[in-house]
């Protein structure tokens, strides 16, 4: 066992590259977000949601042709499987749900309701505020207790790094135009944690390595730290990543962006955790060198 | 094993015994979330007017009426509560036909029986394009029917404009689009003792109501000064019916017929027994799932879980070959923690929570990884197998701890901010953290300890 030789990566040498391309990636997602901006799902914008599966296979452009009879052009229909779609209807009036169900059971027949969801304004809006003010105490939260377990530099390049990790995942699915519900602020969440535990370890061994700092410098003090944890960070990245793109290939389309998103932030915290944060304590020790 | 361990090995011993007595048989020990079983998830908010504004008491009868409308339907295990100021909450687990249960929560079913004053003709049916041989045929057909549109909106704002003149009257609309002008009402739901639905002798559903002796007696006055007239039945403020009376009808005793399929009849007949709504409700938000779409969710999530469960006992095994078979005891151990701890919380399992579960998967791994790679340094710094595997687990202890803390405080926060299904996902997340760091720190080490006292410790090598 352990086959695998210790490797000795200068990661550092290429630091100011990585963080150049993650301030791209960074001004990109953020371009993305404001003029782009994201696809709100009912959840937040409010609407109808239908899923139904049809007794044979049926074109999305049927399916339109039919709701546009009744004026509903604007709905927003995805296939999921030859004879499965999602509709969404824009307004949030069970009466139009009703007549666009009948439509198409009439054009359809033998058409199955699978799930319907509706969500009033009101409680869009409610749910907006709630997402935003969960983010930002977790956030908190993290902040705090990595300040009172290791100092406020790790927190600080800590709360950067999972705010890249988060910010970027987000630019993805405005990229994609890729639904964003209730379930998506779950997966940030998570990529919070799963980022910052990440990181944790590698700032961990930076902190227990640090007594070497003076005589190494602190080039190399990252290097050796990011060496050691190198193959925990990969495996661990695996073993977490692997579970959740069987559950996104073979879960259903109702959680398909929610596992897609932990994919995401799964793969870009794993960049991250090696580059971000330990990069950035790299720039500001040798800007400012307080302990 | 030193004696001086052995304390470990009890205490995982007694956890698993427990978790394991509490888990078998699993059949119906987890309570499933409406995502999974199907269901319907409605949050009404009541709506007060100047003349019939919402008070304490207004909702508290609201919601009686609710629970009676679900208790008739027959769903187990409802939940009818009060949110906030305004809102009601109803959860119908399992209920085979969501659409039809939003009909029965949401709807006032107000019933009246007014007399008709005057009425509009029903708007014919649209002329349909293939009826004709011609374009222009179609077109003359096509202007006909708008001209007669627009002829009985007119005679609409006529009613309209009278029925704002005499005071208790009122404008409403049957399914044909005839529009009536209504006088004030004779009787209403409230003088109802019974309501069933039967069937006419055409076969064609009906629901037959019994007024106490309070209706009988508006009901024989009304039916017998409109002799020969129109008597709409109204409910919700549209006509369902509009019977010319033949008779004096003393019985107490009157039917709704109309154009109701069975199980609509069913759905009436239930509100009339339950009664109107005390206040008018809207649906702010509803979540409903059939039956067949949670079963099915449920199959693609254990799939999901199962072979993403062997991919990573795979990957263990391959890496780390025999301190892998711990690693994968120490992941059967915490995926057993994990639904002990479900059941024992009387926590509700939804998709989302499932997913949460195969997330812990890979996640319950990562405590043993930093711990074996910990010790893999510790014996490639000169020490022995026994110091090694002692020290590796003493300095990873703190990295782990420190590392799940701050997810298990993401969690918390989902959990508290959280509703429904995204709840699930906080709960399994977390019970997956604390078993997890559970099984690698406590399981794992007690397994290296069996495995090493019985053999010379084959399975560290030291690097080249």
């Amino acid at each position: 066992m352990f086959r695998v030789k210790s490797l000795n990566l200068d990661f550092m040498k290429y630091r100011r590259q990585a963080l150049l391309l993650s301030l791209l990636l960074l001004l990109l997602s953020i371009g993305l977000l404001m003029f782009r901006g994201l696809n709100l799902g009912i959840d937040f914008a409010g609407g109808n949601l239908m899923q139904v599966e049809f007794a044979s296979a049926v074109e999305v452009s049927q399916v339109r042709a039919c709701l546009a009879e009744i004026g509903q052009d604007q709905a927003v229909i995805q296939a999921y499987s030859e004879n499965g779609v999602i509709i969404r209807l824009k307004v949030e009036d069970e009466a139009a749900r009703k007549e666009a169900l009948m439509v198409l059971r009439e054009r359809f027949p033998g058409l199955e309701l699978l799930r319907f969801e509706k969500v009033g304004p009101v409680v869009g809006q409610q749910l907006r505020k709630e997402a935003f003010v969960a983010v930002s105490l977790a956030l908190l939260g993290i902040l705090l207790y990595i300040t009172v377990r290791f100092q406020f530099r790790f927190a600080i390049v800590s709360v950067l790094a999972l705010l890249h990790d988060s910010l970027i995942t987000l630019g993805l699915f405005s990229l994609t135009g890729r639904e964003i519900s209730l379930t998506f602020i779950a997966a940030i969440l998570t990529i919070v944690g799963y980022s910052l535990n990440d990181t944790i370890v590698v700032l961990d061994r930076v902190r227990e390595n640090s007594k070497h700092v003076k005589q190494w410098g602190i080039l190399k003090l990252m290097n050796v730290s990011l060496n050691q944890t190198l193959s925990r960070t990969i495996n661990t990245s695996l073993t977490t990543f692997l579970p959740v793109l069987v559950f996104f290939l073979l879960g259903g389309p109702v959680l398909a962006n929610f596992s897609l998103a932990l994919l995401a932030g799964i793969l870009v915290g794993t960049y991250s955790s090696i580059y971000i944060a330990a990069s950035l304590l790299s720039e500001w020790y040798l800007r400012n060198p307080v302990k | 094993m030193l004696r001086r361990d052995r304390w470990r090995l009890i205490i995982v011993a007694l956890v698993v015994i427990a978790a394991l007595v509490s888990v078998f048989p699993i059949k119906g020990r987890i309570n499933l979330g409406l995502d999974l079983k199907g269901g319907a998830h409605i949050v009404l908010m009541a709506k007060g007017t100047e003349a019939n504004p919402l008070t304490e008491d207004s909702i508290d009868r609201l919601l009686a009426v609710l629970r009676n409308r679900v208790d008739q339907y027959g769903v187990s295990e409802p939940v009818i509560q009060r949110e906030g100021r305004d809102r009601v909450i109803v959860d119908l687990p399992g209920v085979e036909d969501p659409e039809a249960a939003l009909e029965l929560i949401g709807k006032t079913a107000l019933l009246e029986f007014r007399g008709v004053i005057n009425a509009t003709p029903a708007v014919p049916p649209g002329p349909q394009r293939p009826n004709y041989d011609s374009d222009e045929e179609y077109n003359r057909a096509y202007e006909r029917w708008t001209a007669a549109k627009s002829e009985i909106e007119d005679l609409k704002a006529d009613l309209l404009e009278q029925s704002e003149t005499e005071a208790g009257t009122m404008v409403a609309r049957d399914d044909e689009g005839r529009y009536y002008l209504l006088g004030s009402p004779y009787v209403t739901g409230k003088d109802l003792e019974d309501a069933k639905t039967d069937y006419d002798n055409l076969g064609r559903p009906m629901v037959t109501l019994a007024f106490n002796n309070e209706g009988a007696k508006l009901f024989d006055k009304a039916t017998s000064i409109n002799i020969g007239k129109q008597i709409a039945i109204v409910l919700d403020g549209v006509v369902v019916s509009a019977p010319v009376v033949q008779e004096r009808i003393s019985g107490g005793n009157a039917q709704i017929t109309g154009t109701f399929s069975p199980s609509e009849a069913q759905r009436l007949s239930i509100m009339l027994r339950a009664g109107a709504l005390p206040v008018a409700v809207e649906v702010l938000e509803n979540r409903s799932v059939g039956p067949t779409l949670g079963a099915d969710s449920i199959k693609q999530g254990l799939r999901a879980g199962l072979i993403g469960a062997l991919l990573v006992v795979l990957f263990m095994l391959i890496y780390y070959h025999l301190l892998g078979i711990a690693a994968d005891l120490a992941l059967l151990v915490s995926l057993l923690l994990v639904f002990a701890g479900l059941i024992s919380l009387k926590a509700t399992l939804t998709l989302p929570g499932i997913a949460g579960i195969i997330l812990t998967i890979g996640m319950a791994v990562d405590g043993n990884i930093l711990i074996y790679e910990r010790v893999r340094e510790e014996y490639n710094s000169g020490k022995t197998p026994y110091a090694s595997v002692d020290a590796g687990f003493r300095k990873a202890l703190t990295t782990i701890l420190d590392a799940n803390i701050t997810t298990l405080i993401a969690s918390a926060v989902l959990y508290y901010f959280g509703s429904g299904p995204v709840r699930g996902f906080a709960v399994t997340l977390s019970i997956g953290i604390v078993s997890s760091v559970f099984c690698a720190v406590l399981v794992t080490r007690v397994l290296l300890q069996v495995l090493m006292s019985g053999s010379k410790v084959p399975f560290l090598t030291r690097k080249a």
